[in-house]
């Protein structure tokens, strides 16, 4: 023991040493999961890769602790009468990290090169509510200002969208609308995320990158907010093993923990109770059926096998963690969705009848459990997963489905659900914004496209009702929420009726929050900006 | 001696090519690509990456490229790391991960050679059976279950170690890696000291020396470790090799910046130029390892002569 606190001793002290900050600089150690592909706001589309930039980078909007949508780099924000120009004034105080202002130009560059075609952004079509937007990022228009993003003059920002969308503000709080500073770009171009030339208008600046191991960020003393920040730093740690991320969190290593293991909720429930934050997420986990195998075109066959999967049982006992049911498409919180959540009768009805009924359509089609229809189920290697995949399996083996499980890691999977080489595909949905529509598209019918294919996009069923798609673009044109939210719930009655999808859980997000840490709110965006927070020693 | 050093180096440039060209050739069979995910990518964002990556061209075309740029040490962009290249990443990667693989090394070599002597000195007496016993479990127990049991017990429960993760120049993040990398190593070596050792002490040759009235310290170091080492060293290429490319797992698990999840990740990824730079790497380690092994058998048996 003697021996080895020496050599602790020893080594903390030639670790100070090389620590450029002072010893008393409040650190918060965050494990964020996956490494991630790089700090452009741009270039990334993972949640771990969401945590470091949205601390350095703020946008014209910004989110509070609760997810909410608030002022970010805008002081203040006009709407024209139509609904689709907006114009933002920046603060005065607004600045990226070398000392230069933040102008409006910043906002301009940013947004162009997210719908640069050459930039190969996965989340372009986020911001496509953009005037333009869309024609750019598919190689239309070419010139990237003809893009609804103006710099009226240095402090000001003029953005005109398509048409009306009641989200718009929500979808700037989103890191593919954030601003890239003109200065750094002009002199070094894409290379200006890297360490050394990356400079930040948010509460922290990134120093060092160790890949695979952490990015560190430092407190940024000139930003407007810097005297309620209270981290001086941070530290984002790679580590994809849970297992491993618990160790270190439980020897106190790590102050948060951004998942779990359902296996260890048991164990955080009972030795570190409260610590861990179990809370419904806006997502849906689903399975899509490929709706043009002639099998799964009979809406029947279709009815059948959603109503006969018990959902009840697979977030307390499947998984341990209590995700909730889902019988709706969009998720019960989600905005500007006013109306009571999509319920099908058959919800209610006893497990038992709904087994006798699905058994009943199955063998009017002609399958009984002596002679089976045979489905592939498809989805990417993941213990839960392949849980889920097998408890559904023997809810249906009795109604006359003989399952085949089928697994394939991530890259592979969905490039087959995409190509339509599936029968049943299991599938996931984290919404990038609080807004129904961001659910609803995904069952929006294909685009042609030259070459007389059809492009599905992410509706892998390929789910098709003209009526679904009219009430879409109706929706689009409202600009009164309410009577939007009429429109779209009827649109999710239309696909839910004819059951277009399975969907089986609302994802919840997991964190394990240490004791010493303050002012973490959950929300169902999932969003936790590290200038909120508070860490006693 | 030297020809033969000479030509087993240059022999490395036909075994690298056909390498490369087997790895490169594969990696485009396996289905899926570097830019599948669960969001599908619009079709006109599609071509604009393959475009980039210049996946559009006709394969032999790329492949040439491909070789053209490897030439001048260039290994190209990451299709999924965007902010570092691929030459960026090997050189913070590969040190690191040869560090800790060599270390391990070292450590098992060292304890796994004098564990196997020290039990075959005292065969079936119990320091023979408690060296045996502790070095199994290297064997037996898995590294990963390895790794996080001792994070559990020296990082949770003890507190005497970090758990996990790195800053560079503190070796206090090695100590549970190292011990995780060298314990199955260090144990097949101590089986193979104490198995060879036991026969060599059997010998004339020691017999001999140990009648001439020599001292059984004397007899041990200068008449029986060199020709006991043979087998040892024999395994010692390939075991390196091992320590090398299995630091996967531990990497994986303690969060250190190697060169290991590369591997796994970019293959998963499709990521073609890192899976490629990293083959390209380790491929030209191993070999020269080979070639080192082979080279320090001919110092230790006088009978090996390379023609």
């Amino acid at each position: 023991m003697k021996f080895t606190s020496i050599m602790r001793v020893a080594a903390l002290a030639g670790a100070t040493v090389l620590m450029t900050a002072p010893a008393f600089a409040v650190t918060l150690n965050l494990h964020n999961g996956g490494d991630p592909r790089s700090l452009d706001p741009q270039r990334v589309s993972g949640n771990w890769e969401d945590r470091p930039v949205s601390d350095y980078i703020e946008g014209l909007m910004t989110l509070d602790a609760a997810g909410n949508a608030i002022l970010g780099q805008a002081a203040s924000y006009q709407v024209s009468d139509d609904q689709t120009v907006y114009t933002f004034t920046l603060r005065d105080d607004a600045m990226w990290s070398d000392g230069t202002p933040v102008t409006a130009g910043d906002f301009v560059l940013g947004l162009q090169r997210l719908v640069d075609p050459a930039t190969a952004s996965d989340y372009a079509y986020l911001q496509y509510a953009i005037k333009n937007a869309a024609a750019i990022n598919s190689g239309e228009i070419t010139d990237l200002n003809e893009l609804g993003v103006k710099a009226i003059d240095d402090k000001t920002v003029e953005i005109t969208l398509e048409s009306p969308t009641p989200y718009f503000l929500q979808a700037l709080t989103h890191y593919s609308a954030y601003p890239n500073p003109k200065h750094v770009y002009d002199q070094v171009g894409d290379d200006w995320t890297s360490i050394g030339n990356v400079v930040a208008n948010g509460p922290f600046v990134p120093v060092e990158w160790v890949p695979g191991s952490y990015i560190r960020a430092e407190k940024n003393a000139g930003y407007y907010d810097a005297a309620n920040v209270q981290i001086d730093e941070v530290y984002y740690y790679v580590l994809e093993d849970d297992a491993a991320a618990l160790n270190r969190y439980r020897a106190g290593e790590f102050d948060m923990l951004s998942t779990f293991s359902p296996d260890a909720y048991p164990l955080l429930q009972s030795d570190y109770p409260g610590q861990a934050h179990v809370v419904p997420f806006l997502g849906v986990y689903y399975y899509v059926m490929n709706q043009e195998d002639p099998v799964l075109a009979d809406v029947n066959v279709r009815k059948a096998l959603s109503i006969s999967i018990n959902r009840e049982v697979i977030g307390p006992e499947i998984l341990g963690t209590g995700e909730l049911p889902a019988y709706s498409w969009v998720p019960p919180g989600t905005a500007n969705y006013e109306g009571d959540t999509y319920r099908p009768a058959w919800a209610d009805t006893p497990y038992a009848d709904r087994v006798a009924e699905a058994a009943a359509l199955m063998a009017a089609a002609g399958y009984t459990p002596d002679n089976p229809l045979n489905l592939q189920l498809r989805y990417n290697t993941s213990d839960a997963h392949q849980r889920i995949a097998v408890a559904i399996a023997a809810m249906w083996a009795p109604i006359g489905v003989n399952v085949e499980l089928f697994n394939a890691d991530v890259g592979t999977h969905y490039d087959a659900l995409s190509a339509g080489d599936f029968q049943i595909g299991r599938a996931g949905w984290l919404m990038d914004y609080n807004d129904p529509i961001n659910m609803l598209d995904l069952l929006k019918g294909g685009t042609a496209q030259e070459g007389g294919t059809i492009n599905w996009g992410n509706n892998y069923g390929r789910y098709d009702n003209d009526e679904y798609d009219a009430l879409l673009d109706e929706s689009a044109t409202q600009i009164d929420l309410v009577e939007r939210a009429a429109t779209l719930h009827s649109a999710e009655a239309i696909a839910m009726d004819e059951f277009g999808v399975i969907p089986i859980y609302y994802y919840v997000s997991k964190w394990v929050i240490a004791p010493q840490i303050g002012g973490f709110v959950d929300n169902p965006v999932d969003r936790h900006l590290v200038r909120y927070l508070t860490k006693s020693e | 001696m030297f020809n033969y050093a000479f030509r087993r180096v240059l022999s490395i440039i036909p075994v690298a090519l056909i390498a490369v060209t087997i790895c490169f050739f594969i990696l485009r069979l396996a289905p899926g690509g570097p830019f599948d995910g669960e969001r599908a990518l619009p079709p006109d964002i599609l071509r604009n990456l393959a475009a980039h990556y210049n996946l559009d061209k006709p394969l032999i075309e790329q492949y040439v490229i491909y070789l053209g740029h490897l030439v001048t040490g260039d290994f190209g962009p990451s299709m999924v790391i965007k902010d570092f290249t691929i030459g960026q990443l090997l050189a913070i990667g590969l040190p690191f991960s040869l560090t800790l693989g060599f270390t391990a090394f070292i450590v098992a070599t060292t304890i796994g050679i004098l564990a196997g002597t020290i039990a075959a000195v005292n065969q079936n007496k119990w320091p023979d059976y408690v060296l045996v016993l502790v070095v199994m479990l290297g064997v037996i127990i898995p590294n990963f279950l390895m790794a996080h049991f001792l994070q559990l017990i020296f990082g949770v429960y003890l507190d005497w170690t970090p758990t996990g993760g790195y800053r560079p120049g503190s070796w206090e993040y090695l100590i549970l890696p190292i011990t995780v990398l060298a314990w199955p190593h260090a144990a097949r070596i101590s089986r193979l000291m104490r198995g060879s050792m036991l026969e060599v002490l059997n010998t004339n040759y020691v017999r001999t020396a140990r009648s001439k009235g020599l001292g059984e310290r004397l007899v041990l170091a200068r008449h029986a470790i060199k020709p006991a080492l043979i087998p040892v060293v024999s395994y010692l290429g390939p075991g390196l090799s091992y320590l090398l490319t299995g630091s996967l797992v531990v990497e994986q698990i303690f969060g250190l910046p190697g060169i290991g999840k590369y591997f796994i990740n970019a293959a998963l990824n499709r990521d073609y130029g890192l899976v490629l730079g990293t083959t390209v790497l380790y491929m030209f380690v191993i070999i020269a390892l080979n070639l080192f092994v082979d080279l320090i058998y001919a110092w230790l048996d006088p009978k090996v002569r390379y023609r």
